[in-house]
């Protein structure tokens, strides 16, 4: 009796209105003590300043595709720098009429990249769905088969550019790495050492100056005659600089991984490459993953860096767009457009990594 | 190792070769193989070299660059541009990336020297100038002292400034800024009381003001910035080829021959018409080119004066006056060697 008399009370006991729904939730997490109370206000007060002076700058007062002289007179944010020059930005000094291969290019990319964030079709028909379409990707960009025109590629800049150079950088830079790292870990005198020096060297001077020496002195030493595509010396410069990077991180991950197991693989008569393959690498590189997006991610980033060698990436033909006088001044607007595009390439490879790293530990 | 001491000596036995390689002809053959001129151009200042929206490219860099081009192929489009940096531009000039640099690149003696460089008749007179808001009445350099002035990093631009304070005993505070963009609106904004640039700079830098009227460009030039094409050293037929393709825009000015009638006056009796445009034959054959070369580059790309308003000139965004860009006879700079 006792029991259920206690029972039907508490039933009908509601907790107070102060502890549940909107209050209650208010309560707990915005007003929990004195100092959050403080923190909660001022927020509130910055957020109330800023948003509506952002919305009626960015919205109301805004000018989505005029000139640059009726921006002026609007006075709010000039969206139509990027309306008006957006072909510009994106492909730079690819021939106008032929801005559908650059854009078809992309499209496959990402078409690529969207199928084989699966891991169930990681197969080898997927190694060959790659390699055709970097084919193709190549052949639309380049041209001089099929009918198509040729472009030269001092012509390719813009996005194409960016992404060229991120997604040749990244998956060149990502095995070299590997086997920087495992030469590093190698028992072969010849080879650790060779490997130290190479890691050393790369992560001892910064990014820039690699491309300046690919870009300004390399040239100097090269024979008569002979030039090597401005790209191609960037791309080098990023894949070496990215390799050195990710050697590290693996190096990490293969020293986390304890004796036993390599023991283990030894004593089942696995050699050198079985080891790696089959037991230390799939192990060491599941542990690396957050790192290594990490460095990806910068990566990405940091082919922003090929501007001071002239070449035309993504911020370069936005650069160039704001030296126009009728579009002087308008860098704000311009800025935030590629800013989104890279936060997307960013944003999508860190949660893609936290979706892999979820999927590799649910199934060991 | 002794294969290793012959492969050393072996390369630089091969670098020593082709350094001295740089024959007569050379480039103009090269060029003529190719099929098309390499120009290293700026890619970043309007009215001088950059791309349109279409990323086609415009300025009168460039426009000299096709009278090169027009000079050699009869066809001004056969250029191809390489964007450089300020660094760049004469490393990849003397590793022959380049033909020839368009870059308004000023003329030096270190440059023609110790960068082993050629420059070529001069295509812009520029001078580092200084824009005011006109409430601070700057008048002379006295008045200037103790201000901030606004400037963009690297350039001779900063030490042209320096140099001016330092010669006149004044003070001044640098407010250094990247970008040209960033340089005019923290100007505007108010963060210094001077900004200063290239005179061909500032009238576009003034008309991207709030109110352009409220600015005044001061009456006080502190440097001498003549640009020019820029060649190697050693190949005399180039540069004559590209020192008498930028005569040729300056003389055609002079002679009243302009791309639309450029047509008509090959049948002109005047003997220094003739000449010039190949009716009495000579003139091409001695640069090694034909005799329509000059022909070529006025009926494609136009006189000087065509050029200058194309790009730069008062219908422009950058509205210049042509000043010392005029030609001699009208109180300018441009004077061309005689055509003869």
């Amino acid at each position: 009796m006792v029991d259920s008399s206690q029972s039907i009370q508490s039933e009908q006991l509601k907790p107070p209105i102060t502890r549940i729904g909107v209050i209650g939730w208010v309560h707990a997490n915005l007003f929990s003590s004195v100092f959050n109370s403080f923190l909660t206000i001022v927020t509130l007060y910055f957020l109330w300043k800023i948003v509506p002076a952002f919305v009626r700058w960015a919205f109301i007062d805004s000018s989505w595709n005029t000139t640059g002289a009726a921006c002026r007179a609007a006075g709010g944010a000039c969206w139509s720098i990027v309306a008006k020059n957006f072909r510009f930005i994106i492909f730079g000094f690819f021939p106008y009429e032929s801005h559908w291969r650059p854009l078809l290019a992309m499209i496959i990319l990402f078409t690529l990249l969207f199928i084989s964030r699966n891991r169930r079709y990681w197969k080898k028909w997927l190694g060959y769905v790659w390699l055709s379409g970097l084919f193709v990707m190549g052949l639309l960009l380049k041209g001089g088969l099929f009918g198509l025109p040729p472009v030269e590629s001092t012509k390719w800049s813009g996005l194409p550019l960016t992404l060229l150079l991120s997604v040749f950088g990244l998956t060149a830079a990502y095995p070299l790495g590997v086997l920087l790292a495992l030469g590093r870990q190698s028992r072969m005198p010849a080879i650790k050492s060779l490997c130290i020096v190479y890691i050393e060297t790369i992560r001892g001077v910064p990014l820039i100056s690699l491309l300046f020496m690919s870009s300004v002195m390399f040239p100097l030493f090269l024979p008569e005659g002979i030039t090597i595509n401005n790209i191609l010396r960037a791309q080098v410069a990023i894949i070496l600089f990215t390799a050195a990077y990710i050697a590290e991180v693996v190096r990490g991950g293969l020293q986390a991984i304890s004796r036993g197991q390599y023991e283990a693989a030894e004593s089942l008569g696995l050699n050198y490459y079985q080891k790696m393959r089959l037991i230390i690498l799939p192990q060491a590189l599941k542990i690396v993953i957050p790192p290594s997006v990490g460095i990806l991610i910068s990566a990405f980033k940091d082919t922003s860096l090929v501007v001071i060698i002239g070449l035309f990436d993504l911020l370069k033909t936005t650069q160039a767009t704001l030296s126009d006088p009728r579009w002087m001044g308008f860098s704000v607007e311009a800025y935030i457009f590629i800013a989104l595009i890279y936060f997307a390439g960013c944003f999508s490879m860190s949660s893609y990594s936290r979706r892999l790293e979820r999927e590799l530990y649910r199934g060991t | 190792m002794k294969f290793f001491k012959l492969c050393v000596v072996a390369v630089a036995v091969l670098v020593l070769v082709t350094a001295s390689l740089a024959m007569a002809g050379e480039t103009l053959d090269a060029v003529k193989k190719r099929g098309y001129l390499i120009a290293g151009v700026n890619g970043g200042v309007f009215g001088f070299s950059m791309p349109d929206d279409k990323g086609v490219w415009k300025g009168l860099d460039v426009d000299t660059a096709r009278a090169f081009a027009a000079a050699v192929f009869g066809d001004a489009s056969k250029v191809k541009y390489v964007p450089l940096t300020a660094v760049q531009r004469l490393p990849a000039l003397q590793a022959k990336e380049i033909d020839v640099l368009c870059r308004n690149t000023t003329q030096t003696l270190t440059r023609e020297t110790a960068n082993g460089l050629n420059f070529v008749q001069v295509n812009f007179y520029d001078g580092q100038g200084f824009l005011a808001p006109k409430k601070l009445g700057i008048k002379k350099a006295q008045d200037m002292d103790g201000a901030t002035v606004c400037v963009l990093p690297g350039t001779t631009t900063e030490l042209n400034v320096a140099d001016f304070y330092r010669a006149n005993n004044m003070q001044w505070k640098p407010v250094v800024i990247e970008q040209t963009a960033e340089l005019s609106k923290a100007f505007f904004a108010g963060r210094c009381d001077l900004l200063t640039s290239d005179l061909s700079q500032l009238a576009a830098h003034r008309a991207v003001a709030p109110n352009p009227a409220e600015y005044v460009l001061l009456p006080i030039v502190i440097s001498k910035e003549p640009l020019a094409p820029v060649v190697r050293h050693g190949d005399d037929q180039w540069y004559d080829i590209v020192n008498w393709s930028v005569m040729a825009l300056i003389q055609a000015e002079e002679l009243g021959i302009n791309s639309n009638n450029v047509h008509i006056m090959l049948k002109n009796k005047n003997p220094r018409v003739q000449r010039f445009l190949g009716v009495i034959p000579g003139m091409g054959k001695n640069l090694g080119l034909d005799d329509e070369w000059a022909y070529n580059i006025i009926k494609q790309v136009g006189n000087y004066g065509e050029i200058f308003e194309r790009n730069v000139g008062v219908n422009t965004a950058l509205g210049l006056e042509r000043g010392l860009n005029a030609q001699w006879l009208k109180g300018g700079l441009m004077y061309s060697a005689p055509f003869r």
